[in-house]
């Protein structure tokens, strides 16, 4: 079961590759939804309180312990919704753009969505290592290829920044992986069943976070991000900022801690604080940019900081407030940044200081930007409050101070998400803006999809949390400090 | 003639050998004509067939000698196929000076 | 009545749904009576419930459970008990005739449709704060009125100062609901759930200086909601806003929800008398403050929203004294006379054909007989004239001020009731009286507003008239003594009174000589005040031709002025500073700064690879001299 995920992507690629012509986004699209609907079967027929599910195994190099396994439990399908969620918003945003080549388009993306599910699924350490890399090879080509003004530099800071980050990753995984008894393996179970020192441990979890937090990003290391993503075509950046950014939060989660729980102690205040100042001050870089995209970026950042800060306090609201947030934040910032592109197809700019007077000329484009910028923002009963609230709420119990700095993002978010919105939509009509017209019927499908989950989910959260509950009472069970 | 060589310490083979070696040393590192350098290659390798040769007569084991054989088939190849070369570089550049040959920078 | 307590809230939002995705393309009659209809719904429902609670106690329902993780279970419940219904009764009553009113006042805006959403999203944000059973809920409220007053302030947003405005009016509510959303936080942590009911039944659990932390923290939510300094400035800002916004939302209810707040958690507050002093303190000085900045505003909007500030700053005296049910009486009695002044207001706007500034008005009270009637009514009803609302309810207030705080107290309390008297005198005799001083095609246009906004107007008067004998003092001897207190004194939820009847040690005589010193000096001001403001050279002028003092009112202080300094422009030179000098200069510098040097490293190194045989062979024989040297030596 858990193979289609990354089998139907990567055959659909092979098939856009092979085929060519116009057609190919239609087989991205019924790919996508077919993955989708692969999901939603998976979480229909799921059991809570079950640790591993739909679990794939193939042996792959026995000697070395290496095997081809996948498994999923409720943290696992709340990626991998995630994933095939985002998948086809994405893909028929992408619709609205012609690209030079579009089957290599179409192909890098889907390969990109086949690998992002391996990461999530993989249960076999060195697997999880070449998904995580693998995830990196579209993303780069589909930047570098696509890309804006100056793509080659900053994809290549994006590679380079990104890849130097995960090879301190697989030391650290190599050297837990030697210390497995017997002829060592790379399972997960094997790897977390392993007790190391804590001088060891200690490398161990600075190896991981290194990679995990470059990812994220998590200051200091995220000065690739406002650059890639502004220079990205659409969606490329929403692949980045939907779903890639999470494989860091994931990894943190899955196989940072449970690996390297003995140096917990020594770095956890370390790396909350430096979540939480990365909140705080890419939250204040936010307030002063003029281009909606680096705004949308430092966004990100801001909330992503927020969510690893939740989470790295390792408590049940924390994690729980980080696991949904992952899943509202990828919503959010997909239509965010879908809605940045709309912009900048119909008027040429992302610069906020030419627009204005947006609400005038396109009423239901205002109407969909002002919903999902409530989600953003964290208005109660849409879809990001309810992870707010409990990401805060653990950062507080882990310490009250660090919870009242991290709280002033629900402060700033508002400050810069209502300038970007008042910037853009208020004020009297310009010669450009008066002509904007307002959304197609496919950008009104994929925005008046995006506002729908955002109230759904606002109003009936518990229907997430239900998913990922038995497995973070298993995780945190196992793991207490 | 076993005794004749043997009455000779083996150190002085030695030191022998190892002078020899040094000039080959020396040579190569510091002349640039391609010939001289050749020859001084094959200068080290008669340094070490010579001692070989010493050494296998000491210890009465014939495989050194056997190994000396063989040094002198290889080194026999290689000038012949460095020389080639070198006549071949020599049409070309019309000079055997090494330093002129940078073409591998780059 | 448990299964229709959901709809209370729903029907509003119901109306919402339909205008905001319909309304566009239906007639105004039909948007109109969805936007009140709805609400008459809720309200009859509400008067239901009021039977119900009065009889039997407090109703309870549970929608769905919102969330659960760990012990942390939040329901979507609602919980009606005796304050709950009260403000259910405020907020759906008074906003019933506010949309009404609204139906004739926005008749002409092409946003007619959104502007009834926008009212109806509020009244299920306000009632959802009202009637939630937990602190959550309350927060959903919270917020959501915020977001509608956001809407609403920039209802008109091809203004760009409207908008910011708007965006001034959230950002300032967001901080005060950072320091509810810690107190919340606090909250559970003490007491281990968020339901009022859980939460009130073991106050005790909790030591002093987490309880004094909690209201604190409580209560800088309140001072942002509820206009309070120093989180006052966005108040008189929102009057972007149409005027029934003004009416409604700045003035009628939402701005009550801090009141609210701290009436619900009596309880918490009356364990922590630092907390209270804090209150009462920060209640007095914003009644002053804002009071004074009222004396001199031109704009007739302006001076009522200084005028809500200032008697917000009454309530929360009255709530720092521990008399939580008359602050709920004076948010009751403040309700009915400050709607009505707005819809007056907004009715003289109307007739006057957008005109504000009340020194192009005068004498309108020819041309507008009815709205200056009620005008009038409301104007003595805020400043004490005897028997109208507001003289029970500020009467209460000083009392208990004289009583619990002391003469200083009671001092401040009555220094507001005169400055009271005089700005609102001020504005009723400048618009009404005298020659009219605007131009004569607005002479032309004036005319009195239609029916279906003077009644309304007549209504409320008619409430501001009667509403204070819901509560009148025990000295006085009337059938209801203090009615309402002894209803808000009915056994709650938590199985303890919802709210605790104050006591009261004065002599009966003590109690008479202080009324009778406030109403002497509130009915001498209002004689003596005609005799100033009808004259016309005592008329408001032009901000330069004033002296520096009255200037310096005029600017309300320069508060904003200061708040720009402090807090604005050094956010914004961080926000520059971080991105240029720190991100892009320093932390990105870093990076490609390791990039360069790399890139540097391989420059130079490439210089050993020139191609040249014998530095190769040098280094070769080197490194084979050096590796004989370390393994033999």
């Amino acid at each position: 079961m858990s193979l289609l995920f990354i089998l139907i992507p990567i055959l659909a690629s092979l098939a856009i590759f092979a085929l060519r012509g116009t057609a190919v986004r239609n087989i991205a699209l019924v790919a996508t939804l077919a993955n989708l609907a692969v999901t939603v079967f998976c979480g229909l027929t799921f059991e809570p309180g079950q640790a591993e599910q739909c679990a794939f195994h193939l042996p792959w190099v026995p000697a070395a312990g290496i095997s081809f396994s996948l498994g999923m439990d409720g943290i696992t399908l709340l990626m991998v919704l995630l994933t095939n969620l985002l998948a086809p918003l994405i893909v028929v945003s992408s619709f609205s753009r012609t690209f030079d080549n579009e089957p290599r388009y179409y192909g890098l993306v889907m390969l990109m969505i086949g690998a992002l599910n391996g990461v999530f699924l993989a249960t076999d350490g060195l697997l999880f290592y070449i998904f995580y890399e693998l995830a990196l090879i579209p993303i780069y080509f589909i930047c570098a290829i696509w890309g804006g003004q100056d793509r080659i530099r900053v994809t290549l800071k994006f590679f380079i920044y990104t890849f130097i980050g995960s090879l301190f990753m697989l030391l650290s995984l190599l050297y837990v992986y030697l210390q497995t008894p017997g002829s060592h393996s790379f399972a997960w179970a094997d790897l977390v069943a392993v007790q190391l020192t804590p001088d060891a441990a200690w490398w161990v979890m600075l190896g991981f976070f290194l990679a995990f937090a470059v990812k994220m990003p998590v200051f200091p290391f995220h000065t690739w991000q406002p650059d890639t993503y502004t220079t990205a075509p659409m969606g490329g950046t929403m692949l980045l900022a939907g779903i890639m950014l999470k494989m860091g939060i994931y990894g943190v989660i899955r196989w940072m801690v449970p690996l390297s729980p003995e140096a917990w102690g020594a770095w956890s205040p370390i790396f909350i604080t430096l979540a939480v100042i990365g909140i705080v001050y890419a939250s204040l870089i936010a307030v002063k940019q003029n281009d909606m995209k680096r705004l949308l970026a430092y966004s990100s950042i801001a909330h992503v900081g927020l969510i690893a800060a939740g989470i790295l306090a390792w408590n049940k609201t924390g994690m729980q407030g980080g696991l949904i947030q992952m899943l509202n934040h990828g919503i959010n910032v997909v239509g965010l940044f879908c809605i940045a592109d709309l912009i900048e197809r119909r008027l040429g700019t992302r610069s906020l200081a030419d627009l204005g007077g947006i609400a005038k000329s396109a009423p239901k484009f205002a109407t969909l930007f002002m919903i999902i910028m409530l989600g953003s923002v964290a208005v109660p009963l849409t879809n990001g409050f309810v992870g707010e609230f409990l990401l805060l709420n653990g950062v507080w119990n882990y310490n009250f101070w660090l919870g009242a700095i991290a709280g002033l993002t629900i402060i700033y978010g508002a400050v810069y998400m209502l300038r970007a919105y008042g910037m853009a939509m208020f004020g009297e009509t310009n010669t450009e803006t008066a002509r904007f017209a307002d959304v197609t019927t496919r950008e009104g499908l994929v925005l008046g999809t995006i506002a729908t989950l955002v109230v759904v989910l606002g109003f009936f959260p518990q229907v997430i949390l239900n998913v990922t509950d038995g497995s973070v009472n298993r995780i945190l069970g196992a793991m207490q400090f | 003639m076993l005794e004749v060589i043997r009455s000779i310490p083996i150190d002085y083979y030695v030191y022998y050998a190892a002078v020899l070696f040094i000039i080959g040393v020396f040579g190569v590192l510091t002349r640039r004509n391609a010939i001289i350098v050749l020859m001084c290659i094959e200068l080290m390798l008669n340094a070490v067939n010579l001692l070989l040769a010493a050494f296998s007569t000491y210890l009465a084991d014939a495989q050194g000698q056997i190994m000396v054989f063989f040094i002198m088939v290889v080194a026999a190849a290689e000038a012949a196929v460095g020389l080639g070369i070198l006549v071949m570089i020599y049409r070309n550049t019309k000079s055997t000076d090494i330093s002129l040959l940078d073409k591998l920078r780059n | 009545m448990n299964q229709l307590l959901p709809l209370i809230p729903f029907l509003p939002f119901l109306g919402f749904v339909i205008n905001g995705l319909f309304g566009k393309n239906m007639s105004k009659t039909a948007v109109g009576l969805i936007g009140s209809g709805t609400l008459l719904a809720s309200f009859l429902l509400t008067v239901a419930c009021f039977n119900q609670v009065s009889t039997s106690g407090p109703i309870q329902s549970v929608l769905y459970n919102f969330l659960t993780v760990g012990n942390l279970q939040i329901n979507f419940g609602f919980l009606v008990d005796h304050l709950s219904v009260w403000m259910m009764l405020i907020v759906t009553g008074v906003g019933f005739l506010i949309h009404v009113y609204s139906i004739g006042y926005m008749h002409d805006d092409a946003g007619f449709w959104k502007f009834f959403a926008y009212l109806n999203l509020f009244i299920f944000s306000m009632l959802l704060l009202v009637m939630g059973d937990n602190f959550v809920m309350l927060f959903f409220g919270w917020e959501g009125v915020g977001l509608c007053s956001y809407l609403l302030i920039g209802f008109w947003y091809t203004n760009r100062d409207y908008g910011v405005a708007a965006r001034k009016a959230f950002i300032m509510n967001r901080i005060g609901d950072l320091g509810l959303l810690l107190g919340i936080f606090l909250i559970f942590k003490t007491y281990g759930s968020l339901d009022y009911a859980e939460v009130f039944a073991r106050l005790g659990n909790g030591d002093t200086a987490t309880i004094t932390t909690i209201c604190i923290l409580l209560f800088i939510g309140a001072m942002g909601k509820s206009a309070q300094i120093p989180l006052y400035t966005w108040l008189p800002d929102a009057m972007a806003g149409p005027t029934p916004v003004s009416a409604l939302i700045h003035a009628a209810t939402m701005v009550t929800a801090g009141v609210y707040l701290v009436a619900r958690c009596n309880g918490l507050y009356s364990l922590s008398p630092d907390a209270l002093h804090l209150v009462a303190i920060i209640g007095t000085f914003t009644a002053i403050f804002a009071a004074i900045i009222g004396l001199r505003q031109n704009d007739i909007k302006k001076v009522l929203a200084y005028s809500t500030v200032s008697q917000l700053g009454l309530m929360f005296l009255a709530l720092g004294m521990g008399a939580y049910s008359t602050a709920i009486f004076h948010v009751t009695t403040h309700a009915f006379f400050k709607a009505l002044l707005f819809l007056a207001a907004g009715s003289v706007i109307h007739g006057m054909g957008g005109e504000q500034d009340i020194r192009n008005m005068g004498g309108l009270r020819k041309a507008m007989p009815i709205t200056f009637w009620v005008f009038l009514i409301g104007t003595f009803a805020i400043s004490g004239f005897p028997l109208l609302s507001g003289f029970f309810s500020k009467d209460e207030i000083f009392a208990y001020a004289y009583g619990h705080g002391g003469p200083i107290w009671w001092g401040l309390g009555l220094l507001t009731t005169v400055l009271t008297t005089v700005y609102m005198c001020r504005l009723l005799y400048v618009t009404f009286f005298g020659d009219f001083r605007g131009t004569d095609e607005q002479k032309h246009h004036l005319h009195e507003s239609p029916k279906v906004m003077t009644i309304p107007l007549m209504i409320l008067a008619t409430l501001a008239v009667v509403g204070g004998f819901l509560n009148t003092p025990h000295f006085l001897h009337l059938g209801s003594a203090q009615w309402l207190a002894h209803w808000f004194s009915e056994t709650g939820a938590a199985g303890s009174s919802v709210i605790p009847m104050a006591e009261m040690h004065l002599e009966e005589s003590t109690e008479w000589a202080l009324m009778l010193i406030t109403t002497g000096l509130v009915l001498a001001l209002i004689v003596a005040l005609y005799f100033v403001y009808t004259k016309r050279d005592n008329l408001p002028v032009a901000d330069s031709a004033q002296s520096s003092l009255a200037r310096l009112i005029a600017h309300k202080f320069y508060v904003d002025e200061i708040y720009d300094f402090l807090f604005i422009k050094p956010t914004e030179r961080l926000s520059k500073l971080f991105h240029y000098y720190v991100d892009i200069q320093g932390i990105d510098g870093l990076v490609n700064g390791v990039g360069r040097g790399v890139e540097g490293l391989g420059t130079q190194f490439r210089k050993l690879q020139n191609g040249n045989i014998e530095y190769y062979l040098i280094g070769m024989v080197a490194g084979v001299v050096l590796l004989f040297l370390t393994l033999f030596l």
